[in-house]
């Protein structure tokens, strides 16, 4: 167990957590936009930097983003010192510069105070701020379909050649993560359409809904051991088939009972 | 052949002394990238073809050697008669025959083609006589342009190897570093962080295995030096590689280069060969139960790869991207192994202080930067080209001694250290001496080695702009203030130079560039701001005139001056009135010439070729 001082009260921490968590189970609020509990920590964003000194520092403070700094005995850690706050509003506004028109952005900047970047709007911006979640999550996922390209101010995110992606399996799980929803996806009729890569959907047995794809639940059969026949109904129409099982028994025994 | 044992090390350098000596005349090219564009392998190709037509007593054709950047690169391309040192500048394949028969059939000179010295005027025959070189102190440099840069057996002529055969057989791992700590050695790379230290550190380590890297990944504007040592002398960094794996008990190495380094590439390569070939690589080295291997890495020439950790990634194949180093990669490295990574400039040192002993290493240089630094001396200056001086050298000594003085005696402006993330040092701090902490404290740094020398007519906002550009194409994008922040600061700087800025945007400079600083995620990022800090710092004036003024006092920045004629000194020559491409300039000959200010996209073109100053900048 590890004693640490976050804004001048004690808390306590497991050995190899990491500040950010501690943090905010001290009910105390900093945003992070690239952090996700799925994947390893990154440090792109920079909007969980937080002071921290120690007393045998003799005043010396650093600055550290707070999702990737493992907890430390006699930690003293300011969450919203003013150079901190200051920077999260620098980043916040270099944000908007860059995503004028994403709404997640424009909130974070409405709560810090900002409702116009100082600085000036980037051309043609769209709405991702490259916190690489989507790329990192599709590598968590075991599908590494999607990446970073270029580097610098151009950089952004693409399939490989940016042609259909053959390693995407149409899961989603870049689009429904992405903190200011700028993946765009379709689902129309029997396909979904990702990242220009059209999929089948499975279309439940019983209730006729659309499921996840062909491709997906092919991998999920493989991966895990589930027999593919399991995919040809919806998870509402199990747990539904499931109920009916379970009610099925408790009437069953209610009967031996009486 | 192998070498098996430090006796055999003595006989194979004695054999390779005799092979030298039955022929004493030898011929070295440099083929240095400076000389090499300037067409030195046409020379070597004429030598070789002349030579063997030739067949002149008592020389072998063997003695004709290709060897790396010798350093005056403005002179270039050089050759050298050995033993004389005879000192032949800007020879052209016409010139080869001459030579031959002049100074390697018979002992004489070639006078035309010796270095003339700018403050004298009188020529000088050997190199060694030449200021830019009897003023230099060469350890890292040490064989460059005096052996074949393809030849283990010239390196072992040089006492190569011999360093290593001593750690190996008389000394313990611990006594290596300790040596190392000794000599005060400290990173070349730019960091100046304690080599012994970092060695200790590894080697204490209780992961396994370690890692040793070198880190050949140079990609600052204007720096070579790096470059010219893994081309020109490439055995000099495997020794000190290998060294290094002894101390830190590694068996596996890797050099990082970049692929825009073809030559260094290949000369790397063709090392790690024959030095496997003669048993300082591989299973067994020299008999001991020692073993280590090398890989080359090649980089795809991204800047930020030149940073550790981001570095560290591409060798593992994966996107150069910097992790946050909580955990220091010495502990936690290359495949999250502990990892002992130095720069080239850094390995060539160690054979020496090995040999020589760290205490003797210690000699030179300052208390707290020991040794020397090479640098790539370049810019406004009058010889160009690659040197090395010991640390506390002043800037003075360096530009006027050595560097002999500002091209076309204009007046020194500031230079520029430290590469892209270091910054500019005007003339008041000319007398500094040159160490890691005085560069630092003086609002610069060391960095790699680059160092660009300016005069008046270099306009600092238009230098901030220009390595500000290349920062943000060269940031990796991974985090926020430097992707985000670095491409802001430069519109900002566009903005000083086109005269649209405000007083407040210069304060808005400063506050953003302080928080690129606390919030970067890598050294490269915490550094960016630079260009633009280092010059504001010391020439505030300069921006001020920009943004007050509409006025760039260097007359360099194009939204801000105008070429005018003098008609007084115009005679007409129409000299400008073809070379303008924007038909700008009307005038009939004999008469003075107008330049028509609306047409005009001031390129300076005219200006460049008046040979009656009559174009003047305002």
């Amino acid at each position: 167990m590890v004693h640490l001082i976050i804004n001048g009260k004690v808390a306590q921490a497991e050995e190899g957590e990491m500040l950010l968590t501690v943090i905010r189970r001290q009910g105390i609020e900093i945003p992070a936009l690239c952090h996700h509990e799925a994947v390893e920590p990154f440090g792109a964003c920079r909007l969980c930097t937080v002071e921290i000194t120690k007393e045998e520092w003799n005043g010396w403070k650093n600055h550290v983003t707070s999702c990737l700094y493992p907890v430390e005995s006699n930690l003293i850690v300011n969450t919203h010192s003013p150079t901190v706050i200051e920077l999260r509003k620098t980043l916040i506004d270099l944000l908007l510069a860059r995503c004028p028109n994403s709404l997640k952005i424009r909130q974070l900047a409405e709560e810090y105070g900002i409702t116009k970047t100082s600085y000036e709007e980037i051309p043609d911006a769209d709405n991702c701020i490259l916190c690489g979640l989507c790329t990192r999550i599709c590598d968590q996922m075991g599908f590494d379909a999607i990446s970073t390209v270029d580097r610098g101010h151009g950089k952004r995110v693409a399939p490989p050649f940016d042609e259909a992606p053959p390693d995407c399996v149409g899961c989603l799980a870049c689009a429904l993560n992405c903190p200011t929803n700028v993946i765009e996806f379709t689902d129309e009729g029997n396909y979904r359409t990702i990242w220009k890569k059209q999929f089948e959907l499975i279309t439940c047995a019983k209730c006729g809904k659309k499921t996840i794809t062909k491709e997906f639940a092919e991998v999920l059969s493989e991966s895990r051991n589930i027999p593919m026949s399991y995919f040809e109904i919806c998870d509402e129409c199990h747990r539904k088939e499931l109920a009916q099982a379970m009610g099925g028994i408790c009437s069953w025994s209610r009967e031996a009972v009486s | 052949m192998r070498v098996q044992t430090p006796q055999d090390l003595q006989n194979l350098r004695r054999q390779c002394l005799a092979e030298q000596e039955k022929f004493p005349k030898r011929v070295l090219v440099c083929c240095g990238p400076g000389c090499l564009a300037n067409g030195a392998a046409k020379i070597v190709e004429e030598f070789r073809r002349l030579l063997k037509k030739k067949r002149i007593k008592d020389f072998s054709v063997k003695a004709l050697k290709e060897t790396g950047c010798h350093g005056l690169c403005q002179q270039g391309p050089l050759v050298v008669i050995e033993p004389r040192g005879i000192f032949y500048t800007k020879v052209k394949v016409k010139h080869v025959e001459e030579i031959i028969e002049r100074s390697i059939r018979n002992d004489e000179i070639v006078t035309d083609l010796l270095y003339t010295d700018p403050k004298t005027n009188r020529t000088i025959e050997s190199y060694a006589d030449i200021d830019f070189y009897s003023r230099q102190h060469r350890i890292a440099l040490r064989n460059l342009g005096k052996i074949s840069q393809y030849s283990i057996r010239d390196y072992i002529t040089r006492d190569g190897y011999q360093a290593l055969a001593k750690a190996l057989t008389i000394m313990t791992p611990d006594q290596v570093i300790e040596e190392v700590t000794t000599s005060g050695l400290r990173g070349r790379g730019g960091a100046g962080f304690s080599t012994g230290r970092k060695w200790a550190t590894c080697r204490k380590a209780e992961e396994q295995p370690h890692y040793v890297i070198c880190n050949g990944d140079e990609g600052d504007p204007g720096a070579f030096m790096d470059r010219a040592i893994m081309e020109g002398d490439p055995h000099s960094v495997l020794e000190g590689m290998i060294i290094c794996a002894f101390a830190v008990g590694s068996q596996d190495g890797y050099i990082y280069v970049r692929e825009e380094y073809p030559l260094a590439v290949q000369n790397l390569q063709l090392a790690v060969d024959q030095a496997n070939e003669y048993g300082f690589l591989g299973e067994n080295i020299l008999g001991t139960n020692f073993s280590f291997n090398i890989k080359i890495s090649r980089g795809g020439g991204a800047f930020v790869c030149g940073e550790s950790s981001a570095l560290m990634k591409s060798v593992a194949g994966q996107v150069g991207e910097p992790r946050a180093k909580y955990v220091r990669s010495v502990l936690k490295g290359l495949f999250d192994k502990p990892t002992v990574l130095n720069n080239v400039e850094s390995f060539a040192n160690v054979p020496v202080v090995i040999s020589e002993g760290g205490k003797q290493f210690a000699t030179v240089g300052t208390s707290k930067s020991t040794g020397t630094k090479a640098f790539s001396l370049v810019g406004k200056v009058c010889n160009t080209g690659l040197i090395e001086v010991p640390m506390g050298t002043t800037l003075r000594e360096i530009i006027y001694d050595i560097g002999g003085g500002i091209h076309n005696d204009r007046p020194f402006k500031a230079v520029q250290t430290g590469g892209p993330s270091g910054g500019c040092l005007p003339e008041s701090k000319l007398d500094l001496p040159v160490d890691f902490d005085t560069l630092t404290e003086a609002g610069s740094m060391m960095g790699s080695g680059g160092m660009i020398v300016l005069d008046d007519h270099t306009c600092v906002v238009d230098l901030a702009k220009y390595f500000l550009s290349f920062l943000v194409e060269e940031s990796c994008g991974k985090c926020i203030p430097c992707r985000e922040g670095l491409y802001q600061l430069h519109r900002l700087a566009v903005n000083i130079s086109e005269g649209t800025a405000t007083e407040e945007d210069l304060e808005k400079m400063e506050k953003l560039s302080e928080m690129i600083v606390i919030g970067s995620l890598c050294g490269l990022g915490k550094s960016g701001p630079n260009p633009f800090l280092s010059t504001i710092r010391y020439f505030r004036d300069e921006y001020l005139a920009h943004i007050r003024d509409k006025h760039c006092p260097a007359g360099v920045c194009r939204e801000l001056i105008r070429y005018e004629v003098i008609p007084e000194k115009c005679d007409g020559c129409m000299a400008c009135i073809s070379t303008c491409v924007v038909e700008a300039i009307t005038g009939k000959k004999g008469e003075p010439h107008i330049i028509d200010q609306d047409k005009c996209d001031k390129c300076g073109a005219c200006y460049a070729v008046c040979n009656r100053d009559a174009i003047k900048v305002i």
